[in-house]
């Protein structure tokens, strides 16, 4: 049971850290773009 | 389309809670391998999903190079980005499923080997993708897609081509499975092919708002000079 549990674990391990690198690139990307708005005033 | 999305992903949410509940209980149990054996609800649609990410990524690969649609080359940055994390998923549940089954962690079997090499194959695509800054970057990028391709169909029929460790396929292959058991993995692959899909939305959204940032700021810095002048 435990390498059942292990395997599902690391699947949705893996889903939401590549689920949280997204937001924070789309953040980051977010906050780029506010930066271009206030540059061109 | 964005109002769509919300509802997707919570239909996407209900379907993989529901997908959970009937691999984990409601799947009968296996008669040699037992409990563990219900790994195999995540391994092999996760490698179906990988194989079928991989394949729209060797299209979006052709239709770039043929059209240079800058729409072709984003599906293609997707899709190989997606494809790594479900072929990275493939990679961990096979041992963890190996390891009770087999007594071994790992073996240089032709499957396993040729799902190790398809997985660097598209790390050193998002690596190149990543890194290179030569104006040429999408056209190399869409020829090692097309070699990498190549891969799919070899660690497909590996397991008929050579004697390996590896059970054989449960679509075309000798192995049999009973009508719950397979009923149990069209819902959780349903299930991934659903979440892939939304991923894939997402992350082709990102690609689309960077390259437009990127075209703003390559404009901007070209008339900045002017402007100061």
């Amino acid at each position: 049971m435990n390498f059942l549990y292990a395997a599902y674990t690391a699947t949705w391990v893996i889903h939401i850290t590549y689920l949280a690198i997204l937001v924070r690139r789309y953040k980051r990307l977010q906050s780029e773009i506010e930066e271009l708005k206030k540059s061109k005033g | 389309m964005r109002r769509a999305f919300p509802i997707f992903a919570l239909l996407t949410a209900i379907l993989l809670s529901y997908a959970l509940y009937e691999a984990l209980v409601a799947a009968p149990t296996e008669q040699t391998m037992g409990n563990v054996q219900r790994i195999f609800y995540y391994h092999v649609p996760s490698a179906w999903t990988t194989f079928l990410l991989f394949t729209v990524n060797l299209v979006a690969s052709l239709w770039y190079l043929i059209s240079r649609s800058s729409k072709a080359d984003a599906i293609a940055i997707v899709t190989a980005e997606v494809g790594v994390v479900f072929c990275t998923v493939v990679l961990v549940t096979g041992p963890l499923w190996a390891r009770p089954v087999w007594g071994i962690w790992w073996t240089w079997d032709v499957r396993l080997t040729s799902t190790l090499v398809l997985w660097l194959i598209y790390i050193s695509y998002l690596m190149l993708r990543r890194f290179s800054t030569s104006g040429q970057t999408p056209v190399l990028a869409a020829a090692l897609a097309i070699f990498g391709a190549l891969d799919i169909p070899l660690v497909y029929f590996s397991i008929w081509i050579f004697r390996t460790q590896h059970p054989q396929p449960v679509i075309g292959g000798g192995g049999s499975i009973d009508s719950r058991m397979w009923h149990v993995l069209l819902i959780n692959w349903l299930a991934f092919l659903c979440f892939a899909a939304l991923i894939c939305w997402s992350r082709y959204r990102l690609e689309i708002l960077q390259r437009e940032l990127e075209e703003t700021q390559a404009l901007e810095s070209l008339l900045e000079p002017r402007s100061s002048r």
